[in-house]
């Protein structure tokens, strides 16, 4: 196995973006026209080759994954760790500081190592469609992965929040610099919401620190090792609570769980295409994540007090979410991307309700509903950016029809409007069953409610389907969409959109007919981390 | 009082001292005699600077109360000393690149003299364990800084800068040895260590050691322009010359910090065993609670008025209030690990706004502005210059993986292992804030006018090596900063001499 071989492959998978990062800065700019578009060529397709070589890090480590082996909170059963002395130094009254790169993965990190490692690679082809200053935007891109790599596999709370930190500023250029018309704002409104949560995860870390004497995830779970005296010690204290809060807003802003979402249209709208798949497919995982890896394992007791609060906001997540994006519909400039940012604000919703159940089947359809609401979503803002990329308008209002002109791109669409909706078959409809099954047994009165959502989720995503693909096309898209030929020789999608949406469709398909292979990853891990929340915890039915 | 072996001893302890004065004379008469070269002064400078650093790192290790208590020789002051050694080796160099400077003069001779004379005064305070002793040094790099900050002098603004500076100036000592009198009248004594024995072993009213603990403060605070005594920073800072602005804002705050420190630890503290946790201070007064107050102003009204500027150097003058503010807060825990976190903050706030003032500088050079808006489109302008900005201004704000995050996760440290938690997150609130105005200028290099067709603008190689020198270690101090860490705890013990 790899794993007990000498080969460091999580700091190779989240590491080598590094590497790309050398290489596209060292490309010359190019001297007259040609060369400028020779060189924009080959930092494409440098992207291209790093992207794909970390997704096939990411195969070869789920193949070598052995899902027998829990994690969560036990190191040995931890895979492919990599535990290294990194900044030691001693401090006469607090002891040693001692911080370590520590890097694992256990059944709850390799689903999203995978879908970072998918996403990462198939938003590179949009991203062709990137004009202005391409070196700065792929140097960005690549830093945003190494990033979003590292949260899912660091140990050590310090290196967490430095990969988790380290996303913010390419983001902040991403949309800010490649952005839409509202730009700045969005890009500084971006910024500052998430800042503020992580500097009260800051708080908290150090609080954890000085209460454990140590950065480890793994030794913050265990309660023996706080000391009594200590800020974090004892169980159910006022000042648990408190830091519980401060982590849970810190997450949930990412997530984004109502009410701290209202950063996220924002950021969908004016992000370019490639950046919304990414935004939308891995970094609102990264909250969900976060929850299941440090703020619900490391204060259970302060979990368990404030479940029900929680269920409650995923609960309004999701119904609220859901009458936002119908509401695009009626209201505002019917922005399509903005419906599509709503739909997410739902579908996170239920991911936070799976995990306040507490329930295995819950927990698992949460980690699942993150991984495919990763995949539909980044298929969703593809296809915005197909229709964008060639009306340069995405209004709901504007179109008509296009299931005439564009045949093989409706069919793709269609995959993914079901999968978004949760019709059976597609792998939606299984992350879904599950959540509401878990869910159903520890709040049966908020399952309902959100149950509702999936038939607002009917209406608004068929509605924009009925408007945007049925009907008759407008006048003015009467005519090819490039008449020149010199971008779009035909119509309908090109390859290298279909090279980015096809697999993702496959996926879900194939997931949704035979979820196992995801599923079988964690179910060991989720068991186990019932476990240790058990104590603690209001589980319905147990 | 004083045998003769005492001052042996204390001469050979004042070494470096000594060096910046025969420094001084030498750059004084090396400028008269050599006409040509322009910055001979500066070159004898830096060779003193050097030579006095090594007579600094000699006294690793020594405690002694050199001059009969009049000065204090410890691992502490070392760190300072060396903060404020290369903070003014530094500003010297980038004052050879300053077009400012080189265009209003012909020749720069008083101009490194007086960053000798500010820095020996400078070397003074840190260690000064005597009320009179830190009257003198306080006036010592006044005195040098007020004529530097109106060096340029055919400039309006620094004009009026420098008479502001001495204005305030002015006021904050005459409270401060106001404060003196009534500390002196109230002890018998204006040393340090004998207030302090004084304090222990009497009691004394409230109200007046409070009154003139407070008056005292003012004249530290000045010097960190801390609230409410920081009205001279945004003018002056914006007047003076850009060398002198950075200086000021990095080398004369080491010294007031280290003042401030030792006058707490030396003079107030409670030497009964047992208290090495937290400082017990002498008297019924809280002062944790009056430093924390002080903080949280100080980095508050620093960080909210800085949102509205759009003059490069008045925005770092505020930026720079509310760094002071953050360092307060580890001051106002009072106890070891305060001070260890002060010092570390202050080694990667040395680099940070060193750095980023000479980018100011040298785009002031090109550009002959220092309005924010200038700055748009510099990143396509400039790429390697705009890229260390952005490393300055996002260590400046204290985000991963930068060193400012190392200084500030430090300062948070000392606050919440102390248990002021409100402290520490209000303090993690103006970092918050921060961010919106070290971004705008991030913003207008990268978001305004992207791929601007506006000349490139071309820098010598060297002053971009010396950019690069201060962005490197910024950006590897945040992601290995043990050394400066075991330093900082190495020398964080205050000598309190028994």
């Amino acid at each position: 196995m790899l794993g007990t071989m000498n080969f460091p492959i999580l700091t190779w998978i989240t590491f080598l973006p590094i590497l790309g990062i050398l290489i596209i800065l060292l490309v010359p700019s190019g001297k007259d026209d040609k060369g400028q578009e020779l060189s924009k060529i080959i930092i494409r397709w440098v992207a291209v080759g790093i992207t794909f070589m970390q997704l096939i890090l990411a195969v070869i480590i789920y193949l070598n994954y052995n899902p027998a082996m829990a994690g969560v909170n036990d190191l040995k059963t931890f895979q492919f760790v990599e535990k290294l002395s990194w900044i030691t130094a001693t401090l006469p009254m607090v002891g040693n500081i001692n911080i370590e790169y520590f890097m694992g993965i256990d059944g709850i990190s390799v689903p999203m190592i995978l879908l970072t490692a998918i996403i990462c690679f198939v938003a590179v082809f949009p991203s062709f469609g990137i004009k202005k200053a391409v070196k700065g935007y792929f140097a960005m891109y690549l830093l945003l992965d190494l990033g979003m790599m590292g949260v899912f596999c660091a140990l050590d709370f310090f290196l967490f929040y430095l990969f988790w930190e380290l996303m913010l500023l390419p983001m902040y250029f991403l949309i800010g610099v490649w952005g839409g018309p509202r730009k700045e704002y969005a890009a500084i409104k971006f910024f500052i919401y998430t800042l503020v949560g992580s500097v009260f995860m800051l708080l908290v870390m150090i609080g954890l620190y000085h209460s454990t004497g140590s950065f480890n995830l793994l030794e913050m779970m265990n309660a023996a090792n706080f000391r009594g005296d200590s800020i974090f010690g004892g169980i159910n204290t006022t000042i648990r609570y408190v830091a519980f809060m401060g982590l849970f807003i810190g997450f949930a802003i990412k997530v984004p769980l109502f009410p701290f979402h209202t950063w996220l249209p924002d950021a969908h709208v004016e992000a370019p295409t490639p950046i919304s798949v990414i935004l939308a497919g891995v970094l609102l995982k990264m909250g969900a994540y976060g929850m299941i890896r440090i703020a619900f394992p490391i204060f259970p007791d302060a979990f368990g007090y404030f479940q029900t609060l929680i269920a409650w906001l995923g609960m309004i997540s999701i119904v609220y979410g859901a009458f936002c994006a119908l509401g695009q519909h009626k209201v505002g400039k019917r922005d399509f991307k903005k419906l599509i940012a709503y739909s997410s604000v739902s579908h996170m919703g239920l991911v936070i309700l799976g995990l306040a159940s507490m329930r295995p089947e819950g927990t698992v359809g949460a980690i699942f509903q993150m991984f495919n609401h990763g995949i539909i979503t980044a298929m969703l803002f593809m296809i915005v950016g197909v229709i964008y990329d060639r009306a340069h308008t995405r209004g709901l209002d504007d179109f008509g029809g296009l299931a005439k002109k564009m045949p093989i791109y409706t069919g793709i669409m269609a995959v993914a409007f079901f999968a978004a909706i949760g019709l059976p078959g597609m792998s939606g409809f299984i992350s879904e069953v599950l959540v509401f099954l878990g869910s159903f047994k520890s709040y049966p009165v908020l399952t309902i409610i959100s149950g509702l959502s999936i038939i607002l989720g009917a209406a608004y995503m068929l509605w924009a389907l009925q408007k945007i693909f049925f009907g008759v096309i407008p006048e003015k898209w009467q005519g090819p969409w490039d008449p020149t030929k010199l971008i779009y020789k035909t119509d309908d999608v090109n390859g290298l959109e279909m090279v980015a949406l096809i697999p993702l469709a496959i996926i879900v398909i194939f997931l949704g007919v035979y979820p196992n292979p995801i599923l079988n990853l964690m179910t060991g891990s989720v068991n186990h981390f019932i476990e240790i929340m058990r104590p603690f915890v209001y589980i319905g039915g147990m | 009082m004083m045998d003769i072996s005492d001052l042996v001893k204390s001469i050979s302890l004042f070494k470096p001292e000594t060096t910046l004065i025969v420094t001084f004379l030498l750059a004084m008469m090396f400028d008269m005699a050599i006409k040509k070269s322009k910055n001979i002064a500066g070159y004898i400078a830096i060779a003193g600077l050097v030579i006095a650093g090594f007579f600094l790192f000699q006294q690793t290790g020594a405690n002694y109360k050199a001059f009969a208590s009049l000065l204090v020789v410890d691992s502490f002051g070392q760190f300072l000393k060396f903060i404020i050694l290369m903070s003014s080796l530094i500003i010297i160099i980038f004052s050879f690149f300053s077009d400012e400077l080189h265009n209003a003069h012909t020749k720069l001779g008083e101009y490194y003299t007086l960053i000798i004379g500010m820095t020996f005064g400078m070397f003074l305070l840190v260690g000064s364990a005597n009320l009179i002793m830190i009257y003198v040094a306080i006036e010592t790099m006044s005195i040098s800084s007020y004529v530097l900050a109106g060096y340029t002098k055919e400039v309006k603004r620094a004009s009026e800068a420098s008479l502001k500076y001495v204005i305030f100036g002015a006021i904050s000592s005459g409270i401060m040895i106001y404060g003196i009198s009534m500390l002196f009248g109230l002890t018998g004594s204006l040393n340090l260590f004998e207030i302090n024995q004084f304090l222990a072993a009497n009691k004394v009213a409230t109200l007046p050691l409070l009154l003139s603990g407070l008056m005292i403060l003012s004249g530290f605070g000045y010097k960190i322009s801390a609230v409410p005594f920081h009205f001279w920073t945004p003018d002056v800072y914006e007047g003076a010359p850009v060398t002198i602005t950075a200086y000021l804002s990095v080398a004369s705050k080491a010294a007031g910090f280290a003042v401030l420190l030792r006058f707490f630890k030396t003079g107030l503290l409670d030497s009964i065993p047992g208290t090495s946790e937290a400082w017990q201070l002498l008297g019924n007064i809280d002062w944790h609670y009056v430093i924390a107050v002080l903080a949280v102003l100080t980095m508050t009204l620093g960080n909210l008025v800085a949102l509205w500027q759009t003059n490069m150097k008045r925005l770092l003058a505020y930026s720079s209030i509310a760094h002071a503010g953050y360092l307060m807060m580890a001051v106002s825990v009072m106890n070891d690990n305060g001070v260890s976190a002060v010092l570390i903050y202050f080694f990667f706030y040395m680099l940070m706004n060193l750095g980023a003032f000479f980018v100011v500088q040298l785009v002031a050079n090109k550009l002959n502005s220092e309005d924010i808006e200038e700055y748009n489109g510099l990143g396509y302008r400039s790429p390697v210059l705009a890229v260390c900005m952005t490393v300055f201004l996002i260590s400046l704000t204290g985000l991963p993986p930068t060193s400012g995050f190392i200084g500030k996760l430090y300062v948070f440290s000392s606050v919440i292992n102390s248990g002021y938690i409100w402290l520490a997150i209000v303090g993690v609130l103006n970092s918050v804030v921060s961010l919106y105005y070290y971004v705008k200028i991030i913003r207008n290099m990268y978001l305004r006018d992207v791929e601007s067709t506006k000349s490139k603008l071309v820098f010598s190689p060297i002053t971009i090596a010396i950019v690069l020198m201060l962005a490197i270690p910024s950006l590897l101090f945040g992601v290995y900063f043990t050394p400066i860490v075991e330093w900082a705890n190495y020398s964080m013990n205050i000598f309190v001499g028994n």
